[in-house]
């Protein structure tokens, strides 16, 4: 007896919107047993991150802090996956329009919150871009590897930033920790329901809004999605693949700044070091198992948000390192990319015959 | 006697697909048995499943007696059946001698250069063949490489050897030479398993025909029990093959004039070499050749994929040299591309979304920055009805498609802002007889309209039903032009291989 | 002083050359492996673990070898035989190491061992300038010479080399030749993942005796662009490796000098000189007769139809 894989003729509908919670849920699963070798109990870990991220107004503010981030550079990471372009700098690029809206926050001298906030936002947006931007060029111009550039330039970026906040933007009355001086009035995002819920949560529902009509409706939505499907055939039908190359990284990049921007503006009113705990990372799963769907970027984001926020308390009661949330995103794509092959396949046992 | 190889009953699926229905067919020792089919019949699907590349869903396969399975290819060539394949395997980085080298049964790991060397080189000589060991396989006229794929056959005593289409990319010299070979080869004992739609070489070679049509083998012959006539209505069966009524063209206006053109590659090698070429409002111009000699780099200079480095193209006055793909098209010039699932389509979107993909920014199937989903989709239903493209549900990818039904969506895509000059690489490569006469229509009706067509083709049946002149090209150069209504195959064959005319 | 430079450049540059030799034998057989941090940290990890809990030098780096061919062996298993996406599982391996090593880590933590020591090599290690740094070194290091030679052996004088060399360019050419297609790739990716897992190794026993979280910061992204550099032969990846070992050497000699520039922005040079050295390496293959492994990147399907 053997077990052979053949290719479904159309790919299970039912399989396609469960593989993403199936694979989710085993996950949770597998990653039990490692919390279990460490020596945390799972089903208590798992109960806290549920009960902290959902169980109060507090706790579902903090989830959705957590969420708007994600939502922005999910966003900017699944435009580029549209063409078949990876961007794993979605992360410096957060840093990089933190960075922007920072130096117009700190040294502009504007008074108007109206127009403070615009000029942080558009300066966040260019400076993420200019950052995909780059990676856009060399892949446009030289076919120069975009997941090594994006990735390296994520270092840069935040070595950058590190640079800045002990050196010359650090706050004299910060006690010579790495950040920056408290931004004025004019420069913070409302909050609401006395939590830290701010205005940003709403941009980012907007931007994932724009994004699809963007996609879905546009000219250059459809562009994108024919360079996407075939860039050779599209190269033949005269679309510039180039240029639409770059473009897309800029804005990939520009939305992942404007992650930066919603951070330092609406929650963090300052730029500091560990700005990020690994967003732009974290969005590569989430673009991932959205697909192509915008909405679906929203929700995924949202269940991100309450494992974050989860895991930021278990940091403090188990003393789990952050950056275990890493090893579970991992286990999460693994189960994904295994379901996506049942999603393609289907098993069947053939009986054994004799060979050659 | 006995039969060597005996096929009972096959059926193989693929999703969507019955690929083969019901084949049965057997093999003596030392014959050359033909397999005959139209494209889509199911002959190369066939021969992977022989080989062990695929495996059948029903049936038996029999080898000297025995029943037999193949569970990978290697299975296929333990027992001595090895095969040519269409497209060649063969790794063009590495050097003749690494590829056959892989071939060889029974080389050590940490093998003797030396001793093994020699081993090839001994075969080389005795079929006269001049490869040079370290040659990489890049550097190889497509010619060589097939007689390299027939070699790692031989190395390996194989006893049935299957060849899929092998003159497909060769002259009519070379394809004599090789059948040269096999007829030796079947005289030293060996089977042969011949794969054609070419009537000609059929009759001219095989020993036993078997017909395949539509996944079925309707009836195996023998030498003298079949001639054209009888194999042309099994192969095809009582469709009646419609005659096309070719206007004569004119030759009064000149639709395309090519002066002096020459395209360099990466390697800096000349693709076009000086290529002179003029087209004229309604002709419909054969272009002859060997794969290989120019003709991508022809196509793609003409409809602005690159760029010449010497020389001019002009359309009418206008000098359209070194124009974008896109003005290209506004120019008039309008490309079906070689490999229709590579680079015709976008794969994962439907038919509407195809149709549009070359006049998507028009103003007819847009509101500003918006797309009008309606107008694009009435479009296509249009070109639907015009072309009769089998497109399945609304919103089915388009990947999902025929070939010939692929084909005419590029078709309907190309000719919707009626084009003054149609550039076609291989159209009817790889479509079955239907689908490849609907090709041959467009090109007709398009000639009585005045549309100009650069028909590059390997099949010379084709050019010479089809075309008011047919140039060939070698090398990059266009060598010679001769009339259809007078040449000879021999004539165009001298000239794909290089003769110059005198 | 060149001396010295250059013996800190072949000690800095050692755990990259092994994580680039690794790389290398997963794309030369068609494999894309992005996982090369992830797996570099699970080396770096389990060979700590290994010599702290045994005392033995040669139980750590057998336990990275081992511990990181295991966690390759998911990457293998999902982009070979479930011909999953490559990209995306070497992202997921990274993050999975990054996170696991996290989490068992905090018991390694402030944690030291006694790491390799230097082993002189009789006569030359007296040869001027190059006699330290390569003949004065430890036995990894020796050994990642010896792995260098045997490598380019491997591809080029051997039918298993031959073969797996055709596997990445041409996989359905081998397979109609005999040769196991999926299991050469799965191989591949194995033991390639386990020599990374050596490379990771040598931080936590030479290059630091000690465990720290996130403690590879990076380097095996380098190793990923040096691939490329390498022109995918070991004998290049030696010299790319030392490249970089050399401008880490000079950037921790600057830093030491103590020099008016920030040391962050010092941090920022082997990657933003990884980067430049991957534009010019690409901008190389499109003009030289390519020398990518032309199956790169692309799962294998026999039954897949043209």
């Amino acid at each position: 007896m053997k077990l052979v894989a053949e290719k479904r003729e159309m790919t299970s509908r039912l399989f396609r919107f469960a593989a993403p919670l199936v694979s989710i849920l085993v996950a949770l699963f597998v990653a039990g047993f490692l919390l279990l070798a460490a020596g945390v109990n799972p089903l208590q870990a798992y109960l806290e991150i549920f009960q902290e991220s959902l169980g109060s107004l507090y706790g579902l503010s903090e989830t959705l802090v957590k969420t708007t981030p994600l939502i922005f550079t999910s966003l900017g990471v699944s435009l580029a996956f549209r063409m078949q372009i990876w961007n794993i700098g979605a992360e410096g690029q957060l840093y990089m329009g933190a960075c922007g809206a920072t130096a117009v926050a700190l040294f502009s001298g504007i008074e108007s919150h109206a127009l403070m906030i615009t000029v942080m936002f558009v300066a966040a947006f260019l400076l993420g871009g200019l950052w995909g931007g780059i990676a856009g060029v060399l892949r446009a111009r030289w076919q120069v590897n975009e997941v090594i550039v994006t990735l390296l330039m994520n270092y840069i970026a935040i070595l950058g930033v590190d640079y800045l906040i002990y050196g010359p933007w650090k706050d004299p009355k910060g006690f010579n920790f790495p950040l920056t001086a408290q931004f004025s009035d004019a420069a913070r995002l409302a909050e609401y329901f006395d939590t830290r819920l701010h205005s940003g949560f709403f941009l980012a529902l907007f931007c994932a809004l724009i994004l699809y009509l963007f996609m879905e409706r546009t000219i250059w939505g459809y562009e994108i999605k024919v360079i996407g499907s075939n860039p050779k055939a599209a190269r033949y039908a005269g679309m510039r693949t180039g240029l639409a190359i770059f473009s897309v990284l800029f804005l990939s990049g520009a939305i992942a700044g404007i992650a930066g921007f919603s951070e330092v503006a609406g929650l963090q009113h300052r730029l500091q070091h560990g700005l990020s705990p690994g967003y732009g990372y974290t969005a590569i799963i989430i673009a991932w198992l959205a697909k192509r769907s915008a909405l679906g970027v929203v929700i995924v984001s949202f269940l991100m948000g309450v494992l974050l926020v989860g895991g930021d308390s278990l940091q403090l009661s188990w003393q789990l390192p952050v950056a275990f949330s890493y090893a579970f995103q991992g286990l999460i794509l693994f189960f994904l990319l295994a379901s996506d092959f049942f999603i393609q396949n289907r098993l069947r046992l053939v009986r054994g015959e004799r060979h050659a | 006697m006995g039969k060597l190889l005996q096929v009972k009953n096959i059926r193989k699926t693929f999703p969507g697909v019955i690929a083969l229905d019901d084949i049965s067919l057997s093999i003596a020792p030392g014959e050359i048995h033909t397999l005959l089919g139209e494209n889509g019949a199911g002959k190369s699907t066939l021969m992977n499943v022989l080989t062990g590349l695929y495996r059948p869903d029903r049936g038996e396969i029999v080898f000297d007696g025995e029943p037999i399975h193949f569970g990978s290819p290697r299975d296929s060539l333990a027992v001595g059946i090895g095969m040519v394949h269409q497209h060649f395997m063969l790794v063009p980085a590495h050097t003749v001698f690494e590829n056959i080298l892989l071939a060889l049964d029974g080389v050590p790991n940490l093998y003797s250069p030396r001793k093994y060397r020699q081993q090839v080189q001994k075969i080389l000589d005795e079929f006269a063949l001049e490869l040079e060991l370290d040659a990489p396989v890049w550097k190889l006229s497509i010619g060589a490489q097939q007689w390299i794929e027939l070699i790692k056959l031989l190395v390996r005593d194989c006893r049935l050897l299957i060849l899929d289409e092998p003159t497909a990319v060769l002259t009519p010299q070379e394809s004599a030479r090789l059948f040269q070979v096999l007829t030796r080869l079947r005289d030293q004992g060996k089977s042969i398993l011949f794969i054609s739609h070419k009537m000609r070489e059929v009759m001219e070679i095989s020993d036993r025909v078997t017909v395949l049509k539509k996944g079925r083998s309707l009836v195996t012959l023998a030498r003298g029990e079949y001639d054209e006539n009888r194999l042309a209505s099994l192969m095809i069966g009582e469709d009646q093959i419609p005659m096309w009524i070719k206007p004569a063209c004119n030759y009064d206006e000149l639709a395309l004039e090519i002066r002096n053109l020459s395209v360099r590659n990466d390697r800096g090698l000349a693709d076009l070499d000086n290529f002179n070429m003029k087209l004229y409002r309604g002709q419909i111009l054969g272009v002859a050749g060997v794969a290989g000699n120019g003709q991508k780099a022809l196509a793609e200079v003409l409809t602005g994929l690159r760029k010449a480095s010497a020389g001019r193209i002009l359309a009418g006055t206008r000098d359209i040299t070194n124009n974008t793909a896109r003005s290209s098209y506004i120019a008039g010039i309008a490309h079906i591309p070689e490999d229709r699932k590579s680079i015709g389509i976008a794969p994962d979107m439907t038919v509407d979304d195809n149709l549009i993909m070359k006049n998507f920014n028009s103003k007819a199937f847009r509101r500003w920055i918006f797309q009008d989903r309606a107008a694009i989709h009435r479009n296509a239903a249009v070109k639907i009805d015009q072309f009769a493209i089998k497109a399945g549900p609304v919103g089915n990818p388009v990947r999902y498609l025929s070939g010939g039904n692929i084909q005419k969506v590029i078709i309907a895509r190309e000719l919707s802002e009626q084009p003054a000059v149609l550039v076609a690489l291989y159209p009817t490569r790889g479509l079955d007889i239907g689908s490849a006469e609907y090709v041959h229509k467009v090109v007709i009706d398009g000639a009585n309209q005045g549309m100009s067509t650069i028909l590059i083709s390997e099949d010379l049946d084709e050019l010479l039903k089809l075309s008011d002149q047919i140039v060939v090209m070698f090398r990059g150069r266009l060598i010679g032009s001769v009339d259809p209504q007078t040449t000879t195959r021999e004539e165009i064959g001298l000239l794909m291989s290089g003769e110059v005319q005198k | 002083m060149l001396e010295i430079l250059l013996d800190a450049t072949v000690r800095a540059g050692t755990p990259i050359l092994f994580a680039t030799l690794g790389a290398i034998i997963n794309e030369r057989a068609g494999i894309i492996n992005l996982g090369i941090e992830g797996l570099m940290l699970i080396g770096a990890l389990a060979g700590f673990a290994g010599t702290q809990a045994s005392g033995s030098l040669l139980v750590g780096v057998l336990a990275a070898f081992f511990a990181a061919l295991l966690a390759g062996s998911v990457h293998g298993f999902i982009t070979v035989q479930l011909r999953g996406n490559q990209i995306v599982s070497g992202l997921a391996l990274t993050m999975f190491g990054i996170g696991t090593t996290a989490l068992f880590g905090r018991d390694m933590v402030g944690l030291t061992i006694a790491g390799f020591e230097r082993i002189a090599v009789p006569g030359l290690s007296r040869l001027p300038v190059i006699g330290k740094a390569f003949f004065n070194q430890d036995l990894l290091i020796y050994f990642s010479f010896l792995l260098v030679a045997a490598i380019a052996f491997f591809f080029y004088r051997t039918r298993w080399g031959l073969a797996l060399r055709t596997v990445g360019e041409n996989p359905a050419a081998a397979d109609t030749c005999g040769v196991p297609v999926l299991r050469t790739r799965f191989l591949a990716v194995t033991i390639g993942s386990g020599i990374v897992g050596i490379g990771g190794a040598y931080l936590s026993l030479a290059t630091t005796p000690m465990w720290i979280e996130n403690m590879t910061a990076g380097r095996g992204w380098i190793a990923v662009a040096l691939v490329i550099f390498a022109s995918w032969s070991s004998y290049r990846a030696l010299a790319g490796a030392y490249l970089f070992g050399g401008i880490t050497a000079m950037q921790l000699r600057f830093q030491a000098m103590g020099t008016t520039v920030s040391a962050h922005i010092l941090q920022m040079l082997p990657y933003f000189c990884t980067i430049l050295v991957l534009v010019i390496s690409t901008i190389r293959l499109q003009q030289g007769a390519s020398q990518q492994p032309e199956s790169l990147g692309q799962p294998y399907d026999r039954e897949d139809r043209k």
